[in-house]
Parts: C-alpha cells; sequence; structure tokens
C-alpha cells in the first residue's frame, strides 16, 4: 500500500497541478509541496522497514490482465529503498530549482516533473515485468517534453537522438519481455524463474546498455545532458541512469544465471571501456556540463563492472555507488546551472575565477568535487573501493583499470573546480559578488548534507541494501571463485 | 400458404435502429426549417445510434451461443453483436465532431448517409452468407461514396469519391468474383456450408479465396491494396474520414476474421501465409510512407494502413487468443482514430485551410485540452504505455508469438520503432515550434467559439484510450467471449 501510494502522490501532485487553475507561483508551491509529501512518506517509511527481512516490504499486487499473467506488483527490497530515496531527494531538488528558475510555462513543467518523479518510483519499485516496463517507457514522455520545449538551442536533435537511442534499447526488451513473460505464463519477478536464452537476455542488456550507458550506445548522451534544462540533467545522470542498474541487478543477474556467466566478460570489457573512455573524455571537454556528462557516464562503467562481478561487494558497491553518484552528479549539474545564470555560459575558456567574492559557492563546488574524485573517507570513495575488491575475483586486470581510471577522476575533478573557481577571471565571470543565495543553498546544501552522511556511515546503504548481507545469494547469481591469491 | 421463415427481429434490430434513423434524417432533410435543421440531426443521430449501441448490447448479452438466422444469411452472435457495440459509439463520437461544421448544405442528407453507412456495417460484422456479405458490403460502401464526394465545392473531397468510387468497385468485383468462384467449387454459399461442402481441393477454390481475400483487403486498406486510403482519406471530409478509419475498419477485420475462420478453417495453411505476408507489407509501406508525409490526414491515413498491418498478425494468429487480441486491439485503434480526426477537424475549423504538420504547431499550447488529447492518442497509435495502444500491441503479438510467429513478432517490434519517427513530428509539432499560422487567423475573426460537443469527443475518446489501458481486464473479457463464438 505504501509503495503505491510512493508512486501515487507525484502522479496525483501532477495532475493537480494541471487541472486546478492555480496562478504561477502557487504552482510551484503546489509542486514543492508535493514532492515535501512524497518525501516525508519516504522518511517515514524508514521506520518500519525491515531491512534484514527476505520478504518484500510494503508490498502490494493485483491481477491486472489475467490472460498473459500481468499483474500490477510493487514492494521494496532495500535497495530499491534506496534507490527510490534517491529519485525523491534528487527529485525535489530537481523542483526546487526549477522553481528557483521561474520555468515558463509552469503548470506543464511542474506536472512532468512530478509525472517524471513518479514513473521513476514506480520503475524502482516495479515486480513485474510489464509494470517495469510501463514505467520505464512513461519516464520518457516527461524527459522528451521537458528536454524538447525547455531545453537549449541544439533541443531539437537531441531529443531525437535520446529518444531513438531509448525506444530501440527499449523495443528490444519489449520484444524479449513477450518471448520471456509468454514462454513461462507469467511477467511477475518472484514466479517467472529463470531463462537460459542468449537472445532474451541480449534484448533486456541492449535497453540497459542504452539507458547507463555503455561504452557504443552513449550517442545520446552528450547532446541530452548539455541541451537539457540542468534539472533535468540532473534527473538524468543521478537517477534517470540508475534504471538501468536496477534492470541489471533486478532483472539480468537474478533471471539470466547463465547467460550472464556467459557474457560476463564481455559486459565487463565493455563496462571497463566505458569507464576509461568516459572519463579520458570528460578531462578533454571544453565545458562544465561536457566533463558532467563524460564523467557520469564512466562512473556508470565503474557501476556496472561491480554489478557483473556478482559477488557480496560488486553488488553491495554498485548500490552504495548509485546512491552517492546520483548525489554527486545531480548536485554538480544544479551548480552548473546556476553558473549558467550567472555567466551565461558553461564554457571553461569564458569562465574561471568563480572563486572571488563567492565562498560559499566556491565551498559547494569544492566539496562535490572532492565526492566525484572519491577522496578517501568519502561515500563514492567506499563504494568504488567495494566495486573495484569486488571485479578483483574476475581478474586482476579490471581492478587495475577501475583503479587507473580514479587517477583519472581525480584529473577531470580538479580541471573542473580550477576550470570554473581558479585560473585567470574569464570575461563572462562578472565582477560583483553574486554569490550563493539561500533558496540555492537551499537546493544543493541537502545533497552535499547526505553524502557528508552517508561518508560518515557508508553502512546505512551497503549492509541495508540486501537481506543478511549476502547479495549475490540473495539475488541468485552463481557465486564466483575464491580469489586465487 | 408458404411457410415463411422466422425473424429474429431482435437482431436486426442494430441495423434497424440506424435504418429508422438514416430515414428520420432524411425526412428531417426536406420537412424540419433550415434554422433547426443542424440541431434536429444531430439530436436524433446520436439518439440513434446509442439506441444501436445498446440493442446491440442486449444482443451481446443473450446470445452467448451463436446462432444462424434465416437459412445461415447471418448469425446472431456476440463477435458481430461486440463489433456493432464499437461501430455505433464510433458513430456517436462522430456525430457529436460533425456538429460543429461549417457546412450549410447537405447537413440532413449527411447523417443520413452517415447512419445508413453504420447500418450496412452492423449488418455487415454479423453476415455469415456471402450474398449477405457482398450485399452489406455495397450497402456501407456507397454510402462512404457519397460522404466522401459530399463537400461539392471541394475539388479534393468530389476526387475522393470519385477514387474510392473507383477502386473501391474495383475491390468489390474482385470480391464477387472470388464469391462465385467458390460457388462454383462447393455449391454453396453459408460460411459454414462452405466448410462443410466437398470440392474443396478445387484449383477454383483456392483462387476463390485469394480473390475474397483481395476484396476484403481492399476495405481493410491491406499494403498492396492500400492505393485509395492516402487520397480518400485527404480528400473527404474529415469527420467521415474519422468514420472511415474506425468503423470501416472494424467492419472490415472483424468479417475477414469470421469469413477466414468459419468457411476456410481447412486451408488455413494457406491464407495464414498470405494474410502474413499483406501484414508485414501493410506494416512496411505504412510506416515507412507515412513518414514522408506532410499533411497530417494523410500520415494518419498511412498509419492506418500499418494498423491494419498489426490487426492482420492477430488474424494470421488463427486461434481464440489472435481473435480476443484482434477485438481488444479494436477498441484503443478506434478511440485514437476518431479523437485524432476530430482534433484534426476542430483545427481546420479554426484555420479554415488544410491540416498540415505546420498547422499543427503550438496547437498544444494554444489549446492545451485538445492538445493533450491529441498526444495521447498519438501514444495510443505508437503503442505507448498508459494507453491502450500498449496492451493492444502485446496482446497481439503475445497472440502470434503463441501461435509459433516469432518473426511477426519481430516485424511488429520494428515497425513500432518505425513508426515514433512520424508519430513523435505531431508531438513535436504540438509543443515544440513557436506557432506561425494563427496570428493570422486571430487577427481575422477572432479566436472561434468553442466546440463543446467536438471536445465532449474528444474527451469520451481520450477517456477510452487512457482507460482501455487501466481496465484492460474486463475489455479482454468481452473481447474473449465474443472470440469465442467462432469454432476452434
Amino acid at each position: 500500500m505504501l509503495t503505491t501510494l510512493l508512486i501515487a502522490v507525484p502522479l496525483a501532485g501532477a495532475l493537480a497541478v494541471w487541472v486546478l487553475p492555480v496562478s504561477r507561483e502557487s504552482t510551484s508551491g503546489l509542486a514543492l509541496l508535493a514532492i515535501l509529501a512524497e518525501l516525508g512518506l519516504w522518511l517515514g517509511s524508514a521506520r518500519n522497514f525491515d531491512f534484514g527481512s527476505d520478504l518484500q516490504q510494503y508490498s502490494a499486487s493485483h491481477t491486472w490482465f489475467e490472460e498473459l499473467g500481468i499483474s500490477y506488483a510493487v514492494g521494496l527490497y532495500g535497495f530499491q529503498y534506496w534507490l527510490v530515496g534517491l529519485t525523491i531527494v534528487v527529485g525535489a531538488c530537481a523542483i526546487g530549482y526549477g522553481a528557483w528558475a521561474g520555468r515558463d510555462r509552469a503548470r506543464a513543467y511542474f506536472g512532468l516533473q512530478l509525472f517524471l518523479v513518479g514513473s521513476l518510483v514506480g520503475v524502482f519499485a516495479a515486480q513485474d515485468l510489464i509494470l517495469f516496463y510501463v514505467a520505464f517507457e512513461a519516464m520518457l514522455i516527461p524527459l522528451y517534453v521537458l528536454i524538447g520545449v525547455w531545453g537549449g538551442a541544439g533541443r531539437a536533435k537531441a531529443t531525437m537522438t535520446f529518444v531513438l537511442y531509448t525506444m530501440v534499447g527499449s523495443l528490444l526488451m519489449l520484444a524479449a519481455i513477450i518471448a520471456f513473460g509468454i514462454s513461462q505464463g507469467t511477467f511477475l519477478l518472484a514466479e517467472i524463474g529463470t531463462s537460459t536464452n542468449e537472445w532474451v537476455f541480449l534484448g533486456f542488456l541492449a535497453a540497459f546498455a542504452v539507458k547507463a550507458p555503455l561504452l557504443p550506445f552513449h550517442g545520446w548522451l552528450r547532446a541530452a545532458y548539455t541541451e537539457a534544462p540542468p534539472e533535468v540533467a540532473a534527473l538524468l545522470s543521478g537517477v534517470v541512469s540508475k534504471a538501468a542498474v536496477f534492470g541489471l541487478v533486478w532483472i539480468v543477474l537474478p533471471h539470466f544465471p547463465e547467460p550472464v556467466e556467459d557474457f560476463r566478460e564481455l559486459v565487463l570489457v565493455l563496462a571497463a571501456a566505458t569507464l576509461v573512455y568516459g572519463l579520458v573524455l570528460a578531462f578533454r571537454q571544453p565545458d562544465a556540463r561536457g566533463v558532467l556528462a563524460y564523467s557520469s557516464m564512466g562512473q556508470m562503467g565503474l557501476i556496472v563492472l561491480g554489478i557483473f562481478a556478482t559477488n557480496d561487494l560488486g553488488l553491495d558497491g554498485a548500490i552504495l555507488h548509485s546512491v552517492s553518484h546520483g548525489l554527486v552528479s545531480a548536485g554538480l549539474f544544479l551548480v552548473a546551472g546556476m553558473i549558467e545564470v550567472r555567466a551565461g555560459t558553461g564554457v571553461f575558456s569564458e569562465l574561471g575565477g568563480f572563486a572571488k567574492g563567492r565562498p560559499l559557492l566556491a565551498t559547494i563546488v569544492m566539496a562535490l568535487g572532492m565526492f566525484t574524485l572519491a577522496v578517501p573517507g568519502s561515500a563514492n570513495f567506499a563504494g568504488e573501493f567495494a566495486i573495484l575488491a569486488g571485479v578483483f575475483a574476475h581478474g586482476w586486470g579490471y581492478a587495475a583499470v577501475g583503479a587507473g581510471a580514479i587517477v583519472l577522476a581525480a584529473l577531470y575533478a580538479l580541471r573542473l573546480i580550477s576550470g570554473l573557481l581558479h585560473e585567470r577571471r574569464g570575461t563572462s565571470v562578472r565582477d560583483e559578488p553574486d554569490d550563493l543565495a539561500g533558496n540555492e543553498l537551499a537546493l544543493v546544501v541537502p545533497l552535499v548534507a547526505t553524502l557528508a552522511v552517508l561518508s560518515a556511515w557508508p553502512a546505512v546503504i551497503s549492509e541495508r541494501s540486501f537481506p543478511a548481507d549476502t547479495p549475490a545469494e540473495f539475488i541468485g547469481a552463481q557465486s564466483v571463485p575464491e580469489v586465487v591469491p | 400458404m408458404i411457410e415463411t421463415p422466422k425473424v429474429d427481429w431482435l437482431a436486426l434490430s442494430p441495423t434497424l435502429a440506424l435504418l429508422g434513423l438514416a430515414a428520420v434524417t432524411l425526412l428531417g432533410a426536406v420537412i424540419v426549417p433550415r434554422s433547426v435543421q443542424r440541431l434536429f440531426s444531430v439530436g436524433v443521430s446520436v439518439g440513434g445510434f446509442v439506441t444501436s449501441a445498446v440493442l446491440a448490447g442486449v444482443v451481446y448479452e443473450r446470445s452467448p451461443d451463436g446462432t444462424p438466422l434465416i437459412a445461415e444469411s447471418m448469425t446472431r452472435d456476440r463477435l458481430g453483436a461486440l463489433a456493432a457495440i464499437v461501430i455505433a459509439l464510433s458513430g456517436v463520437a462522430v456525430v457529436l465532431a460533425s456538429a460543429g461544421d461549417r457546412r450549410r448544405d447537405h447537413v440532413g442528407e449527411y447523417y443520413a448517409l452517415l447512419a445508413a453507412a453504420g447500418a450496412g456495417m452492423v449488418f455487415f460484422v454479423s453476415a455469415s452468407n456471402l450474398m449477405t456479405l457482398f450485399l452489406a458490403l455495397e450497402w456501407f460502401s456507397i454510402s462512404l461514396y457519397v460522404l466522401c464526394s459530399l463537400d461539392t465545392h471541394r475539388r479534393e473531397s468530389l476526387e475522393s469519391g470519385l477514387k474510392y468510387l473507383i477502386v473501391g468497385s474495383f475491390g468489390s468485383g474482385i470480391l464477387l468474383f472470388g464469391c462465385a468462384l467458390v460457388y462454383g467449387a462447393t455449391g454453396e454459399l453459408g460460411f459454414t456450408s462452405i466448410q462443410q461442402a466437398t470440392g474443396a481441393d478445387d484449383p477454383l477454390f483456392v483462387t476463390g479465396l485469394a480473390l475474397i481475400l483481395a476484396g476484403l483487403g481492399f476495405k481493410v486498406s491491406a499494403a498492396p491494396f492500400h492505393m485509395w486510403t492516402p487520397d480518400v482519406y485527404q480528400g473527404a471530409p474529415t469527420t467521415v474520414t474519422a468514420f472511415m478509419a474506425a468503423a470501416t475498419k472494424v467492419a472490415a477485420l472483424v468479417v475477414t476474421y469470421r469469413l477466414l475462420v468459419t468457411a476456410f478453417p481447412e486451408q488455413s495453411e494457406i491464407w495464414t501465409t498470405a494474410v502474413a505476408v499483406l501484414a508485414v507489407a501493410s506494416l512496411a509501406i505504412g510506416n515507412l510512407a507515412a513518414i514522408a508525409q506532410r499533411d497530417v490526414k494523410r500520415m494518419l491515413a498511412y498509419s492506418s494502413v500499418s494498423h491494419a498491418g498489426f490487426l492482420l498478425i492477430a488474424v494470421v494468429a488463427n486461434s481464440q487468443d489472435g481473435g480476443a487480441a484482434l477485438l481488444y486491439y479494436l477498441v484503443p485503434y478506434v478511440a485514437a482514430s476518431v479523437g485524432a480526426f476530430a482534433v484534426v477537424a476542430s483545427r481546420e475549423r479554426e484555420l479554415e485551410r488544410p491540416v498540415s504538420l505546420a498547422a499543427l504547431e503550438g496547437l498544444g499550447w494554444e489549446r492545451p485540452f485538445l492538445g493533450v488529447a491529441l498526444w495521447a492518442f498519438v501514444l495510443s497509435m505508437a503503442g505507448f504505455p498508459l494507453t491502450g495502444g500498449f496492451f493492444g500491441k502485446l496482446f497481439v503479438f503475445s497472440a502470434a508469438y503463441d501461435a509459433g510467429y516469432w518473426w511477426l513478432v519481430v516485424a511488429g517490434v520494428l515497425a513500432t520503432a518505425l513508426s515514433l519517427a512520424y508519430y513523435l513530428t505531431i508531438i513535436r509539432a504540438l509543443y515544440m515550434r513557436q506557432s506561425q499560422v494563427t496570428g493570422t487567423v486571430i487577427a481575422a475573426g477572432g479566436s472561434p467559439p468553442r466546440d463543446l460537443l467536438l471536445n465532449g469527443a474528444v474527451g469520451a475518446a481520450l477517456a477510452v484510450t487512457i482507460g482501455s489501458f487501466v481496465l484492460v481486464q474486463p475489455l479482454v473479457d468481452l473481447a474473449r467471449d465474443a472470440s469465442a463464438s467462432l469454432p476452434f
């Protein structure tokens, strides 16, 4: 019931925003009210959430389409709880940013934002393949319009490539879902069993490889992350990409043990290549959002590396890193947006020297930058470390590549910091010290604070994602050989 | 004393209601003063179509088992009744959408012909004899020929009527020739009698089957028999196009399904292959050609060709599930078609010129309700989740997959991907471009009055489009019961 509420509250909020005849200012207030109610609901649900149980929490199930075995089935396990939380926190900040930026056509805008949050919660809470697909596709509708209407100058092309890539991936997944579900007579994840069909496996993999994105499927990424409004880019890189994490962890690994085994090397190589490629390109980008886009891609490569390690460390690390990367990249996109509002551009050659007279902005960028480059002690470091330790079991090469990539992360993060804050004052940087105002701080400080809490206590996620702290066993992934020293 | 056959008036009542309606509106065209003629015709037509739908509902309720009537010339069963309900309800929506038409002449005639066409279709879907089948086909086709060319002051309308007349008559001729060959080979006209007759291995019989299939292909507008569709859909008055896209499709597909399954089950290997080829051709041609269109009615016409392809996949499945999938698919499809054409009609009235993609620009922001509705209709046609079109495609695909046609599923999925290319251009025009056209219109005559009846029709279509997604089970139960009327 509670899970249904978590899905329904943003959707009802969206409907209210669309239908109720309220003024422009009240529209953003209404949207914020809805998302804060959602946040409260989520926080409140932690009290009775039994993270140690291997039963679904707050589950609900109703037959929807009996002939095909389709149900409305939702429920949460620990890792889903955290992904839902990530959605709500980032969604709240994004909606707040929209209110701060004063988006025009406010009713359509805030309604779509809430709709996006609702469908993302649906993705992370789904326990039925068709319901998952429905939510997975539903989030495309608001994304398409949010980028296409409120995006930058190149938005037309950006939306087209984004939708084409995503839809091709999704339709391959749909074909796979049909083949898988019809042959098993049910679409319920709890009942559907396993499959050895490699084509079906590849259909799922294609959708998630586009969503993440992994290396050859990333053509949409740069334009979408750059042309989208900053707060939408924050949701895209912070949360929407995590739909791939959920799909891999909760659909691919448990239901395709043999194909996972057979294709493990391929996926690990792709993920490692994505990591290196993303981070190298991030270092080479001329603008702040380009850096963030490719860094996000690289980090997704790292997360997939952890998932396909299919062992306890890798999976725990992947979930922890998903959450901390989601928070960090959302925060950075929002800050990049705030800088763009001030300077009118995000290109490094026209920026620089932002730290002078703006201590708060500098502190926030610095803090987020430190999290991005995963300084030891940060939540991101904990996640990366667990992932690398996990993937080490499949070959020291992956771990070595991963460790090397972290050095690259330091390079681009430092370049981002110095390009924005230090160096000579850029031509587009104004003289008057326009530091972050209170309402802007209210948007990013919660993200930084959450990261700080996670850094101090990463176990809140890593030990509460899967029952009994045996992720690999729990999701039925095959155990991996012990590390031979 | 000659023995007369017992007439089942209830089974005929949906048809008779519409025929009566046609007579009343035609009389009204002469008797009722011009000033209130529109009001009269619309009011009576809504009443007549609703009555027909209700009567068809009663027939559905009271006919759990199919019964042949009047020497097997028609069948009273749930398949026909459900199709009649859908046709009559789409008629209601079309009447509401037509109410705001600017047409000055032929007001009464328009509604009379609409009712006559509807009556023909409702009769058509219960036909179970090659002669009644042909009779009903001509009955509604001739009404439609006239309806297409009703706007006599527009060249395109006349052209559309003429083209439809010529190509349609050609199709009917082929169908009739096929019927003659089958009759020659078997000596039977009734569907079940044909199935039981000997002589089925006669080459004439198979040729007859092929010709019948081709003739029905014209009405379904399946490729390669679709070439009339874009021109006719574009030229005809938009509300007539809406009725053709929705009701004709329902009638033609239900009859194709009934005929193939009841009369030719022994030849299923032949016709499943043929229909599969038609389906793939329709998917390919419909979707590829639609991408190149700039006129919205033409684009939707090609989209309807591609939907014929999806619907034929359900026929190919040749199973109970296939029939249920076909009937379910038709519901959101009909709603989305009527709704989309109604929005186009409303825009046409506003701008007083044909609706190209450019003419849709900015519509989403200027007319939020129509914009959102058209958005939903287009998404439903594209088979996107949150609309009934999604479950329609899923059900059709699963029926085909169950029947072993995995390659048709692949073709359908590819076609769906392709179809997004043009469906998305509609959405892009609605929301992502600044309007370049409406400025002049407002200066010319101000914003047009709100057409409440058309908005009502669009709202109803929207409700069905979304509702058939949420409440898929009750609808599928109806479709399954209807599909069970045929032998498997």
